[in-house]
């Protein structure tokens, strides 16, 4: 441990790669990061479901692409795909649990993410799958410093996607409906929102971004079925730190995050890097106390 | 009027029953003994959980964590009076070192005691931690402990890291063993049902039932909200200290994901057990861990490669549509079993009306 601290002192460059290599991969992660947000700040639902939605999307990219697609018209496909599904599972299910307490949203969305992991597991197997695009990557000093080119394409596409929700998000209709949604549900329908409508379309669109941000790991990273539970904790993560409702936060955390676990994985071990990224989930959630704590006590 | 529920009589037959059950089941079904072991071990897990999760409204998903620090607790003990621990874990435990009649016996009572007081401890270190987390935080939070204690111990060599760890041999019969661990299942579970019925009725019952109901008027009136939480959360620490304790040494092996924290698994059950019981109740979790136990142990077989899926869709269809359960159920179609006046509540409706 020390020993992996000390040549990260001693080759900077190498650090700048891992934080370069932190912040492309933090991309994906605060668009999955934004999609929790989106459907916990419009209908309180906490989707325990969402990095299984992640890993369905990859599972169809890369589904297609074994049968020649490339990615990059694969990734449109998940997203449609998962839409439809979000679809459904809101119609059998989400809708019912909107009223109820929190438990139940994370309870029902915990049951969903159970039967679409062990769903997958039967359909796709539960070896780990990547899609291997072989393209060289780029080197700097003396290829000390490599950037992968794979990993640049899926943090430009997170962009891209990411403005082109934002901004359906700040000027279509449907986007200022579910804003006045998430501000106050009642007075939205008294205004003649169709909020019915508005979460399962909040729901359904999550679900889609969570499609396409999966297309994108599988290009990065390997997959298989059961790892679907710690893009969850990530998206948890980012979105207790940054609260709800601040997309600017919502991408530093998530370029945070990703910046974090490359060098923790490094410093500690690959090994530890699902132990990393539940131990910044206590970390968070007792800052977030503290925090709290103090503010009672200026209110007392 | 007098209820069935209240009748003294009932009640009394109702106990024997499930006594001369407990008793007489294993005699009759020798091949099932270690089955029903698992079941009262469900029936605890239910029983603490719903201290917690229906009595108090704390929505815990980590509370398997307690159950495998007992586990790990006991085993260290147990090796560790006689052997070296590391020495043990290197060699896998295998063959070479024998423990006898007393050494077995002596170290498995010093385990029990030991694991529930570091059960307790760590309750007591954790609540200070997560008890002001609300909601959704606490059940994310707890989860989060139990998963990162699972990933850590499996790093931590002195307990054989991932591999896991085997328990002394059982010095005799393993026909005797299973009823042994059997019997002490059972009274754990027996215990664990008579201190809660105790609590319940207590001052202590109404104090956690109005943290549930509304926790900031509950410190209003003077509860000391932190303390109360914190000896719930002991108790629950407790119970599942044992039951770890006993498990590890009934399944002779455990390793820190799939036995000692298996947060998917033991750590969903508990929830879905109670859920389908009917949460707040005595008798809930009791009814539910049994059902489900003895409804997935009948049917896992059959199920081919779709055990997994069915469970996920019964925690759905349970969450989603049978929020009450079924102790909530039979007390919304026959309150007066339980004593609950309704020809009030009639005369009112039928005045609106």
């Amino acid at each position: 441990m020390w020993d992996n601290l000390q040549i990260m002192f001693s080759i900077p460059v190498l650090t700048l790669g891992m934080i370069i290599d932190g912040l492309l991969i933090g991309g994906i992660f605060a668009l999955i990061a934004y999609g929790l947000a989106l459907v916990w700040g419009v209908m309180n639902v906490k989707n325990l479901a969402q990095g299984d939605f992640v890993i369905l999307g990859a599972y169809v990219t890369w589904w297609l692409y074994g049968y020649g697609i490339n990615p990059i018209f694969g990734i449109p496909v998940a997203f449609a795909a998962l839409w439809g599904l979000g679809w459904i599972i809101y119609k059998l299910v989400i809708c019912r649990v909107i009223e109820h307490d929190l438990f139940t949203s994370l309870l029902a969305t915990f049951g969903i993410a159970i039967v679409m992991q062990q769903t997958m597991k039967i359909v796709f197997g539960a070896d780990e799958q990547t899609i291997a695009l072989n393209l060289e990557s780029f080197g700097f000093f003396d290829n000390l410093l490599t950037i992968q080119p794979t990993r640049l394409i899926a943090f430009i596409s997170a962009i891209v996607l990411a403005v082109a929700v934002i901004s359906f998000m700040k000027r279509s209709r449907m986007g200022q409906a579910i804003r006045a949604t998430a501000q106050n549900p009642r007075a939205a329908r008294v205004m003649g929102i169709d909020t019915e409508k508005v979460y399962s379309f909040t729901f359904s669109l999550n679900a889609a971004i969570c499609g396409a941000a999966g297309g994108l790991i599988s290009m990065i990273w390997e997959f298989q079925p059961f790892i679907g539970l710690i893009y969850s904790i990530r998206a948890f993560v980012i979105v207790t730190a940054a609260g709800l409702g601040n997309l600017a936060a919502v991408i530093a955390a998530g370029l945070g995050m990703g910046v974090v676990e490359q060098t923790g994985a490094f410093v500690f071990g690959t090994e530890y890097q699902q132990a990393i990224v539940v131990g910044l989930l206590v970390v968070v959630l007792l800052v977030k106390l503290v925090l709290s704590s103090r503010r009672r006590q200026v209110v007392e | 009027m007098n209820s069935i529920m209240n009748s003294p009589v009932a009640k009394f037959a109702l106990y024997a029953t499930i006594l001369a059950l407990g008793i007489l089941l294993p005699m009759w079904f020798p091949n099932y003994t270690g089955q029903m072991t698992v079941m009262w071990m469900m029936v605890v897990f239910a029983l603490t959980w719903d201290i917690l999760g229906g009595q108090m409204g704390y929505n815990s998903l980590g509370n398997i964590f307690f159950f495998g620090a007992g586990m790990y607790a006991t085993g260290m003990v147990q090796v560790g009076m006689f052997y070296d621990l590391a020495e043990y874990n290197s060699a896998a435990g295998g063959g070479i070192f024998n423990f006898t009649f007393s050494q077995y016996f002596t170290g498995m009572a010093a385990g029990f005691v030991v694991a529930a007081i570091v059960c307790v401890i760590l309750a007591v270190i954790l609540g200070r931690l997560v008890f002001g987390l609300r909601g959704p935080y606490f059940a994310i939070g707890t989860l989060a402990i139990a998963t990162v204690v699972g990933e850590l111990v499996s790093t931590w060599e002195l307990v054989g890291g991932g591999q896991g760890m085997s328990m002394p041999n059982y010095p005799g019969d393993l026909g005797e063993a299973k009823f042994v661990f059997y019997s002490m299942m059972f009274v754990l579970a027996i215990c664990t049902f008579a201190f809660l019925r105790w609590l319940y009725g207590s001052r202590f019952g109404l104090a956690i039932n109005a943290i549930r109901d509304d926790e900031e008027k509950a410190e209003g009136m003077g509860i000391h909200t932190l303390r109360y939480k914190t000896v719930a959360w002991s108790i629950a620490a407790f119970f599942l200290g044992i039951a770890g304790a006993i498990y590890g040494n009934f399944n002779n092996f455990f390793e820190p994901i799939d036995v000692a924290f298996p947060t998917t698994t033991f750590g969903i059950f508990m929830v879905l057990m109670v859920l389908l019981g009917g949460k707040g109740t005595l008798w809930g979790p009791v009814i539910g861990a049994i059902l489900f136990h003895v409804i997935k142990e009948v049917t896992w077989t059959y199920l081919l490669n779709l055990q997994w899926v069915a469970l996920g869709l019964l925690i759905v269809v349970t969450v989603v549509y049978f929020q009450e359960g079924i102790m909530g159920w039979i007390m919304r179609k026959k309150p007066t079993w339980f004593g609950i006046r309704v020809e009030g509540e009639k005369q009112r409706l039928g005045d609106m009306r």
